[in-house]
């Protein structure tokens, strides 16, 4: 489904700020896995994931997903393929355009954006029975500015966004990272529901290590730009958190 | 009473380069300088061709396409070279100046015995409700369109490039390439005012664009501090309050000269409004905390 082969980025090349971000990072992700990413700060998780969604190029490897080569595709251009969630959570939505219109651009993330007028009664029917599933209150209020919401009602609204078009790859960098604890949670199972329900391939960088081993159905750590630890779904369930903090404990 | 009549019809005259402001300064965050220069370029064109002898239609045709391709010129500059956007459109405008003189082939071309609009609007006896009547459906035109254009899938998409550049990518959406289309779509508009406002008083100068991009910023805000206080959100409505703001601003221009405000303070004193309306929500709110 999306393989990645002997992704290299260095970020600030030829100055002394140069970072070795990604280091001949080889990952291959079957259709249908959740795969949780881990691992320090600046192991290159969100490195990963941006050159997935094509927010840059690497240097040097490729990046092929159902076998096309997207390497070069910019991000706009990916969007076909890939549906993403940000760790700001007013990053993934519009402040100053409606809920309905920012669903209505959301189901056209795949498509071209024409000169029709698109927000119907059937698609505000649709859109809030999708947000009914949230139990936000926000089913009744499709005509509300999203720049009125709350951080975690706009991470859900991205969330539920993501998945109003097809989509083959869903990427998660830090989705709660902003988020109260309670509100974080209630993201984190609306996301598993989603990617179970649509059958989708889904990426997730978290810190947080209940999240680690309790979502998911394989777990990869990066460290200094590499994979160095790989627990596909049957290892993963035997897995404990305090196991998990000792990987971050070794040098 | 004529005083007023000429403002409201200077200030309709003016509305598509304010709508044209509202789409480049709210759905892009952009200021766009170019204005003053495709404003005269609007009007050069106009001037230039009239007095060949061309007809009024490819004078009309031919302004907006030379204020689309400035608005060209300005994106290509900010997208493509990376420049702040403030700075591609003051050199997009010092470059305009030569542009405009080389149009016209000297700084002043009067319009005597050329084609006018006049000739195609014989609905009343006086040439001022005739102006008057032909403006209204200018400006009434530029709100439909612009109206629906917001409201179409390309419209949400262009106000969300404004707004959330990360979203609209991921979206699928070249934010380079709205941003060059939103320029081009602003400055034809400013075009058009320059060939309304040409037409009107007869004459293309060289200098007849210095400063209009304040009376639009101006114009853009003054109208939206009228819906912010009636909390309007509606885009159509707050197209409207832009429409408004032109013709307030004219009329407000034009009770000063009427109060005896020498014409050299002119420029001054639109500057003062201008900073009197983004300036005061400001004083305000700190008067409040």
């Amino acid at each position: 489904m999306l393989n990645l082969t002997h992704l290299k980025k260095h970020f600030n090349k030829g100055t002394p700020n140069e970072v070795l971000a990604l280091d001949d990072c080889t990952l291959t992700i079957e259709k249908g896995e959740f795969v949780l990413l881990v691992g320090s700060n600046g192991s290159g998780k969100s490195t990963l994931l941006n050159l997935v969604a094509g927010t840059y190029f690497p240097d040097e490897g490729n990046i092929f997903i159902e076998g096309t080569d997207v390497t070069r595709l910019k991000d706009y251009q990916r969007s076909k393929f890939i549906a993403r969630v940000f760790q700001d959570p007013m990053a993934g939505t519009a402040a100053d355009l409606s809920i309905i219109d920012n669903f209505r651009l959301a189901a056209l993330r795949t498509k071209r954006k024409t000169f029709k007028t698109g927000v119907n009664d059937s698609f505000k029917m649709k859109v809030s029975d999708r947000l009914s599933i949230l139990e936000l209150g926000l089913e009744n209020k499709l005509d509300t500015l999203v720049g009125k919401l709350s951080g975690g009602q706009r991470q859900a609204l991205t969330l539920l966004m993501s998945v109003m078009d097809e989509s083959k790859i869903l990427l998660l960098d830090e989705p709660t990272a902003a988020l109260d604890p309670k509100s974080a949670e209630k993201i984190m199972k609306i996301a598993e529901k989603v990617i179970q329900e649509l059958n989708l391939t889904a990426m997730l960088v978290t810190h947080n290590m209940h999240y680690a081993v309790s979502y998911g159905t394989r777990l990869v750590m990066l460290q200094q730009g590499q994979v160095i630890k790989d627990y596909p779904s049957v290892l993963k369930e035997k897995l404990l958190v305090t196991e998990l903090y000792s990987w971050f404990e070794r040098p | 009473m004529d005083f007023y009549l000429s403002a409201i019809l200077l200030g309709l005259a003016y509305c598509g380069m304010g709508l044209g402001i509202y789409i480049t300064l709210r759905i892009f965050n952009i200021p766009d300088i170019t204005t003053d220069g495709s404003f005269t370029l609007g009007a050069s064109v106009t001037a230039a061709l009239l007095s060949q002898q061309y007809p009024i239609v490819t004078a009309l045709l031919m302004s907006m396409i030379a204020g689309s391709l400035a608005g060209l010129a300005t994106g290509i500059i900010h997208t493509r070279l990376k420049i702040n956007p403030l700075l591609s459109g003051i050199l997009v405008m010092t470059a305009l100046y030569s542009v405009n003189l080389s149009i016209m082939g000297r700084s002043n071309i009067p319009l005597i015995n050329t084609a006018n609009l006049l000739q195609l609007t014989n609905w009343f006896q006086r040439e001022q409700y005739n102006w008057l009547l032909l403006m209204a459906i200018v400006a009434l035109g530029l709100w439909c369109l612009i109206s629906w254009l917001l409201k179409t899938d390309f419209g949400l998409s262009m106000r969300a490039t404004g707004n959330s550049e990360t979203m609209i990518r991921a979206l699928g959406v070249n934010t380079d390439g709205m941003k060059v289309i939103g320029l081009m779509i602003a400055n034809a508009l400013t075009a058009l005012s320059g060939f309304l406002v040409c037409q009107f008083q007869q004459f293309a100068d060289i200098n007849m664009g210095i400063g209009i991009v304040i009376f639009g910023l101006g114009a853009v805000m003054m109208g939206e501090s009228l819906l912010n206080a009636l909390r309007i959100q509606s885009i159509p409505l707050r197209l409207a309050g832009v429409i408004a703001g032109c013709i307030l601003f004219r009329i407000i221009i034009g009770a000063a000269l009427t109060f005896g405000i020498n014409p050299n303070w002119l420029k001054l004193v639109t500057a003062v409004i201008v900073l009197v309306v983004v300036g005061l929500p400001n004083i305000k709110r700190r008067a409040g905390n």
